[in-house]
C-alpha cells in the first residue's frame, strides 16, 4: 500500500502568539514549531502501521520553504521512507490543497492522510479540497482506519456520533483522535532521517482564494471573581442576574 | 444578493440552523434555503420567520456524504444564482464545504465567528481560540461556515414556502455499515451550557457528580484530555487545543488545572466557572467566577443550588 501523508508545520502549543508587520503576520521571533500533531500523532503513525502489517511506502508531503526541513526530518525519523517539498509559501489551504492534489495525480497513491485539522489556522480545509480536485471520495474527521479484503474500514465522527463505513482506495482521509497513539522517534530513526530521499518540487503556478488580512488578540480577561465553597446559592445568583447565562 | 443556506434537515426547528438563516439575512437580501432528508414541511415553513424566502426541501436525498451534497448544493446554487453560500461549521460542512470551495472556485472561511466587518473581512478563531484572524475571500464566489453561537437568531418575518425538489446527485463511494449515536446526550460543539471535568475528579465512577450537575443545567459533559487518554470518559468529550473546541455560554471546569492546551478548547465560552482546591491553578486567571474548594463537596452544593433555583423560578 503506498500512502502519501500530509504534513504541515504548527507553533509548539505553549508558543506565545503575537504578531508584527501592523498586526498582519504572525511574530514568529523565538517560536518553537513543531510537526501538526494530527498530522504526526494520527495521520503518520496509523500510516506506518498499515505499512508495517501491509508493506508499500510511507511518503510524506508539505508545501513549505526550505526552513520546513527540520519538521519533514522529524516526520522522517518517526519512520516515514521518503519526503516531498513543494517549495513555495502556502498562501492559503486552497493553495496548498491544488499544489498537493497536482503531485498526487501524477503517483499512484493507495491513500492519502491529513490531520483534521492544524492547530494554527484550525481550518479543517485541505483534505476535502485535495478530495475534490482529484474526484475522489472523502472520509471526514476519521477515528479508525483498517484495511482488509479490498477496501478500507472506517470510523468517522458524524455530527453527535459515529458513523461505520467502507469504502475503496483510493480515498482522501482526514484524521481525528483514537486512530493511533504519539511514537517518539528513537536515535536510529533520527539518524537514517538525515540521508532518506527528500525531493524538491517547484510549485504550479496558481492563486490563493482567500488571505488573513489582519490579526488581533482577544481582550484580556477583567479579574476572576471568587466565591465561599459554602455559599453556591450566590455562585447562581451571579450566573443568572451579572451573567446572565442561565 | 441571493444567499444560498444548506443544512442537513432534521425533524424540529434547529437553533444552529436559525443563527445561519439569521446571518445570510444580514448579508443578502434574498436567502434561500436548501435542505435534504427527513423533515417536516411546516416547520421548515418556520425558516421562513428568520428571513428565508423559500425553503428547497430534497427528501429523497437522505444522506450526509460529501461528494453528494457537494454536486447538490453545487447544482442549486448555480440553478439560483446564489453566490455566497452559508454552513453552520459542523462535521458536515467540514467535509462537503471543501470540496464546495474547488467544484465552484469559491474562497473558504471556515469557524467565522461574526458578520463580515465594514471591509468585508470575516473574522475567525485561529491558534486554537488564542487570536482572531480577519480574512478577506478574492473570488466572486464565497462560502462562510459560522461557529454555533456566534449570533442571536432573530425572527424578522412569517412562514415561508416550501418546495419539495428531486434532484440527482449520484451515488455515494462511501458505504455507511453502521450509525452509533448515545441516546439523549446533547451534542456537545451545540451546547449552551458545559460542565467539564479534569483529573481531579479521581476517577471515572466519581463522574456521577459531574452529570448530576449537567443534568440540572440542561448541558452536556466535557472532560480534559488525560482523562479520556487514560479512559475514563470517552474520546469525543475531551476539549481543547488537540480535542474539541468549544464556545457554549456556560462552561463549568471542575478539577481541571487550566494548561494552555485546556485553555485553546473552551476560551471562546462567554463565562468560565472554576472549581479547583489549588488558589494557584492557572484556570483562575481565565474565569470570570472562580470557587477555591473541592470538587466532591462543591459540585453536590452547586447542584442543589442549581435545581432551587430552577424550582423557584418555574
Ligand atoms: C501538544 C499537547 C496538546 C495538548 N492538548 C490538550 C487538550 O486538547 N486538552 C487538554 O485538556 N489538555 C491537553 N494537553 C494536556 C495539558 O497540557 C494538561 O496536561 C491537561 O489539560 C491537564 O489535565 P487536568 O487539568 O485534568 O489534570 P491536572 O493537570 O492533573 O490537574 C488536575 C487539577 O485538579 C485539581 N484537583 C485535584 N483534586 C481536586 C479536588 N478534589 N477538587 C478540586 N480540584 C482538584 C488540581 O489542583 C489540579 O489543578 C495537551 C498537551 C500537549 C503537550
Amino acid at each position: 500500500m503506498n500512502i502519501l501523508v500530509c504534513i504541515s508545520k504548527s507553533p509548539d502549543t505553549t508558543s506565545k502568539i503575537a504578531f508584527t508587520d501592523g498586526n498582519s503576520k504572525f511574530d514568529e521571533s523565538g517560536v518553537q514549531y513543531i510537526v501538526n500533531p494530527y498530522d504526526e500523532w494520527y495521520a503518520l503513525v496509523r500510516a506506518l502501521e498499515l505499512k508495517e502489517t501491509l508493506g508499500g511506502s510511507v511518503t510524506i508531503i508539505t508545501v513549505g520553504g526550505s526552513s520546513d526541513e527540520a519538521v519533514i526530518r522529524k516526520a522522517l525519523a518517526i519512520g516515514a521512507d521518503e519526503a516531498v517539498r513543494i517549495d513555495a509559501d502556502p498562501k492559503d489551504a486552497y493553495y496548498t490543497a491544488i499544489q498537493i492534489a497536482e503531485y498526487a495525480k501524477s503517483a499512484n497513491f493507495d491513500l492519502i492522510l491529513t490531520g483534521k485539522e492544524t492547530i494554527n489556522y484550525n481550518g479543517s480545509q485541505v483534505a476535502g479540497m485535495i478530495a475534490e480536485a482529484l474526484s475522489l471520495p472523502f472520509v471526514s474527521l476519521a477515528t479508525k482506519l483498517d484495511f482488509s479484503g479490498s477496501c478500507f474500514q472506517l470510523e468517522r465522527e458524524i455530527v453527535g456520533g459515529i458513523e461505520v463505513v467502507e469504502v475503496s482506495g483510493p480515498v482522501v482521509v482526514s484524521c481525528a483522535k483514537g486512530m493511533a497513539e504519539q511514537r517518539i522517534p528513537n536515535m536510529r530513526g533520527i539518524m537514517a532521517a538525515r540521508t532518506k530521499p527528500l525531493q524538491i518540487i517547484t510549485a504550479a503556478g496558481i492563486e490563493g482564494q482567500t488571505l488573513f488580512v489582519t490579526y488581533d488578540l482577544p481582550p484580556a480577561k477583567s479579574a476572576c471573581k471568587m466565591i465561599s465553597p459554602d455559599n453556591m446559592d450566590e455562585l447562581v445568583g451571579l450566573l443568572h442576574n451579572e451573567a446572565k447565562v442561565i | 444578493m441571493t444567499v444560498l443556506v444548506y443544512f442537513k434537515a432534521n425533524l424540529g426547528l434547529s437553533k444552529v440552523a436559525t443563527e445561519i438563516v439569521t446571518y445570510a439575512k444580514k448579508i443578502g437580501e434574498q436567502v434561500i434555503v436548501l435542505t435534504n432528508g427527513e423533515a417536516d414541511a411546516n416547520t421548515l415553513a418556520q425558516y421562513g420567520n428568520y428571513g428565508a424566502s423559500k425553503v428547497l426541501w430534497d427528501a429523497d436525498t437522505n444522506t450526509t456524504d460529501n461528494q453528494v451534497l457537494s454536486r447538490l448544493i453545487g447544482s442549486i446554487a448555480e440553478q439560483e444564482g446564489a453566490k455566497t453560500i452559508i454552513f453552520t461549521h459542523d462535521n458536515i460542512a467540514k467535509a462537503v464545504a471543501p470540496r464546495l470551495s474547488v467544484k465552484l472556485r469559491a474562497g473558504l472561511v471556515s469557524g467565522a465567528v461574526d458578520l463580515p466587518n465594514s471591509e468585508g473581512l470575516v473574522k475567525v478563531n485561529v491558534f486554537s481560540g488564542k487570536a482572531n484572524g480577519f480574512v478577506k475571500v478574492s473570488t466572486e464566489n464565497k462560502i462562510i461556515t459560522l461557529l454555533p453561537n456566534s449570533i442571536q437568531p432573530e425572527v424578522t418575518s412569517t412562514n415561508c414556502p416550501v418546495e419539495a425538489i428531486k434532484t440527482d446527485s449520484g451515488e455515494s463511494a462511501i458505504k455507511v455499515l453502521t450509525t452509533k449515536k448515545p441516546e439523549g446526550e446533547i451534542p456537545l460543539p451545540e451546547a449552551e451550557i458545559v460542565v467539564s471535568g479534569g483529573r481531579g475528579l479521581k476517577g471515572p465512577e466519581n463522574w456521577g457528580i459531574v452529570e448530576n450537575l449537567a443534568k440540572a443545567l440542561g448541558a452536556a459533559t466535557a472532560c480534559s484530555r488525560p482523562v479520556a487518554d487514560i479512559g475514563w470518559r470517552p474520546h469525543h468529550e475531551h476539549v481543547g487545543q488537540t480535542g474539541v473546541a468549544i464556545r457554549p455560554n456556560l462552561y463549568i471546569a471542575a478539577g481541571i488545572s487550566g494548561a494552555i492546551q485546556h485553555l485553546a478548547g473552551v476560551n471562546g465560552s462567554k463565562v468560565l466557572v472554576v472549581i479547583n482546591t489549588d488558589p494557584e491553578a492557572p484556570f483562575f486567571k481565565a474565569a470570570d467566577y472562580g470557587v477555591i474548594g473541592d470538587v466532591f463537596e462543591v459540585l453536590p452544593r452547586l447542584t442543589e443550588a442549581i435545581e432551587k433555583f430552577k424550582a423557584s423560578s418555574n
